[in-house]
């Protein structure tokens, strides 16, 4: 039987930020925070409330906060910026890559409103190529949350990891169902166990992986859904050690198919084991403006979309065994 | 440190530019040359050093060099300092070397904070060192260098308006006024305007050094410099200098930006800069 999965309440993962992000506040003296004019989009009021000399309103200036994260670093600061995930990553591409990454410098770039499910405000502020900007840098940890919970465990044990690390969550209200500290930089979390196709999730995406794997088990398919937080460092064992068992696997992510977890993960796969894999992904286009639910739809991300994906690929592992 | 011993480190750190760029026929001896009096008096009269290096840098005197492509004159005040054997400056730019084209942390070269090269991000930096210090009342000094040039790139003044606005105190900005860039004067590629009344609007405390490649200039300025420190404004210095100083032939025009001198004209230079301290 499988384990199902359920919510009581929903929040956005924006918040788990906001809580982790004021514990952080308690428990790590070095630990800093700046904003480029979005405290409340952000979920910070909190901790620069509480900790107004360790907090740093930037202004509309992302590059400057870039760069100012990077000097705090020198004197021993842990600095957490925040900012949407386009204005944390695409517009400061170059202070990252200089100042942050090739600097090698502590620096955790905080980054809400990522993807699609920002909606209304249109394809100017939903990236959908951040992950693949940010797993390119060598020495970039890429990690992105699915619900509440994990963003607050996410927020706290990147603090405790040396290193830059890129954190993307959203905007919208989502179930909150995962359990809070079970978080482990680099290690992905098996929701439920199968053996007919992997589907490997991400972000928001994770809920509708669950909500897919309950549609195909009406359907007789056993499906092993697995979250994948952290998008670089790859947990290659895990991923390698589930295919070898199903024979097929479907990646899940609010994202471009090109440069995101799916590219990651089919990389991985022809290097080491090929396999039929399907992506359920942006397919190399902008966004635009409407209402989460709605877009996500039109854009083939939701659980009905996984579900077409794993026939699609279960189909191509039968031929391939014929 | 008496003037001699600071001219000897003058003529010795010329040498070392020139010999270095002129081995690996690339660099960028011109703004080196310019900013060599100024590093030389910084290092070794002006910032309180720590002996051994330490990345956090607590209870020192910092210095970030913005403009990275002037790397050698960077690389020879270190190693002249003691940061690093001085024979490791015949590595720079080699493959497996340190001293990169451009100056990184990556591969631990002591007295590096962080990368530099792609213009316009050392002053964020800088200013986020700052506020380090202050969250650690700490109360040593952040020292910057920058091009003129490189004002062009706009997160500069993102920069500007933040160190004046949070009152930046414990910053000394000095900004490298020689004129030139790649492409020609900065008056015929995009005219700089007024830099002192620029920087005073955004709120800075400014000083010009007018004689920026004289030692007793320079140490007049720096020492005023750090008497408007801790007066809630932040301290730019307008430092004018000559690219290519001391080299007659690479002073007054732009051509030895980023330029290597061929053999003969090494052995024209270096007759101009007679060795002091021992070649590398």
């Amino acid at each position: 039987m499988k384990k199902k999965y359920t919510y009581t309440e929903k929040k956005d993962t924006r918040s788990g930020f906001g809580a982790g992000l004021t514990e952080l506040g308690k428990t790590h003296p070095n630990v800093v925070a700046l904003c480029a004019d979005l405290i409340g989009s952000l979920k910070m009021g909190e901790f620069a409330s509480s900790h107004p000399d360790r907090f740093f309103q930037i202004g509309i200036a992302e590059a400057n906060m870039i760069g100012i994260a990077a000097g705090l670093t020198i004197g021993g600061k842990i600095p957490f910026t925040g900012t949407f995930a386009n204005f944390s990553t695409g517009r400061v591409y170059d202070q990252i890559r200089q100042s942050v990454a090739y600097s090698s410098k502590n620096v955790k770039i905080c980054a809400s409103h990522a993807g699609l499910t920002l909606g209304e405000d249109g394809a100017t502020h939903q990236i959908l190529e951040d992950i693949g900007l940010m797993k390119m840098l060598p020495g970039m940890t890429v990690i992105n949350t699915c619900d509440y919970n994990q963003t607050k465990s996410a927020t706290i044990a990147i603090a405790d990891y040396d290193g830059p690390v890129y954190l993307r969550f959203g905007r919208p209200v989502v179930p909150v169902y995962m359990p809070e500290n079970e978080f482990e930089i680099g290690k992905v979390i098996h929701l439920t166990e199968g053996k007919d196709v992997t589907i490997v999730a991400t972000g928001h995406m994770v809920w509708e992986a669950l909500q897919a794997s309950e549609k195909l088990e009406e359907l007789g398919i056993s499906a092993e859904v697995i979250n994948i937080h952290t998008i670089k460092p790859l947990d290659a064992e895990s991923i390698l050690k589930s295919v070898n068992k199903t024979g097929a696997i479907v990646t899940v992510e609010e994202h471009n198919y090109l440069g995101g977890l799916g590219e990651s993960i089919a990389g991985l796969l022809s290097l080491n084991n090929p396999t039929p894999q399907e992506f359920v992904a942006v397919n190399d286009s902008f966004g635009e403006s409407g209402v989460p639910e709605q877009l996500m739809v039109k854009y083939n991300l939701n659980d009905e979309a996984i579900v077409e994906a794993v026939k699609k690929v279960i189909r191509r592992k039968n031929e391939e065994t014929i | 440190m008496e003037i001699k011993k600071l001219d000897d480190l003058v003529y010795q750190t010329r040498r070392d530019i020139l010999r270095m760029v002129h081995a690996v026929s690339s660099g960028h001896p011109g703004g080196s040359l310019g900013c060599t009096e100024f590093l030389v008096v910084l290092y070794h009269e002006i910032m309180r050093l720590n002996k051994n290096f330490e990345m956090d840098g607590i209870n020192e005197d910092l210095f970030f060099l913005s403009n990275g492509h002037i790397s050698p004159v960077f690389y020879s005040v270190l190693a002249r300092k003691g940061y690093f054997p001085v024979e490791e400056l015949s590595t720079f730019r080699h493959i497996n070397s340190r001293l990169q084209g451009h100056p990184t942390t990556h591969e631990g070269l002591p007295g590096v904070r962080v990368a530099s090269g792609s213009l316009g991000q050392g002053m964020s930096v800088a200013i986020g060192a700052a506020q380090a210090k202050k969250l650690n009342d700490d109360s040593t000094l952040i020292y910057s260098l920058h091009g003129d040039g490189e004002l062009q790139e706009g997160q500069n003044w993102e920069a500007i308006m933040y160190a004046a606005g949070n009152h930046m105190d414990n910053l000394i900005a000095t900004i490298d006024v020689n004129g030139q860039q790649i492409d020609g004067s900065t008056d015929t590629v995009l005219p700089m305007g007024n830099l002192k009344t620029k920087f005073e609007a955004f709120g800075w405390d400014v000083l010009e050094i007018k004689e920026g490649n004289d030692l007793n200039a320079i140490i007049v300025g720096l020492t005023e410099a750090k008497n408007r420190i801790g007066k809630k404004k932040p301290v730019c210095i307008l430092l004018y200098t000559t690219m290519g100083n001391g080299v007659d032939f690479m002073m007054h025009g732009h051509e030895w930006h980023g330029k290597a001198p061929n053999k003969q004209q090494l052995a024209d230079a270096l007759r101009q800069n007679p060795e002091t301290l021992g070649d590398y």
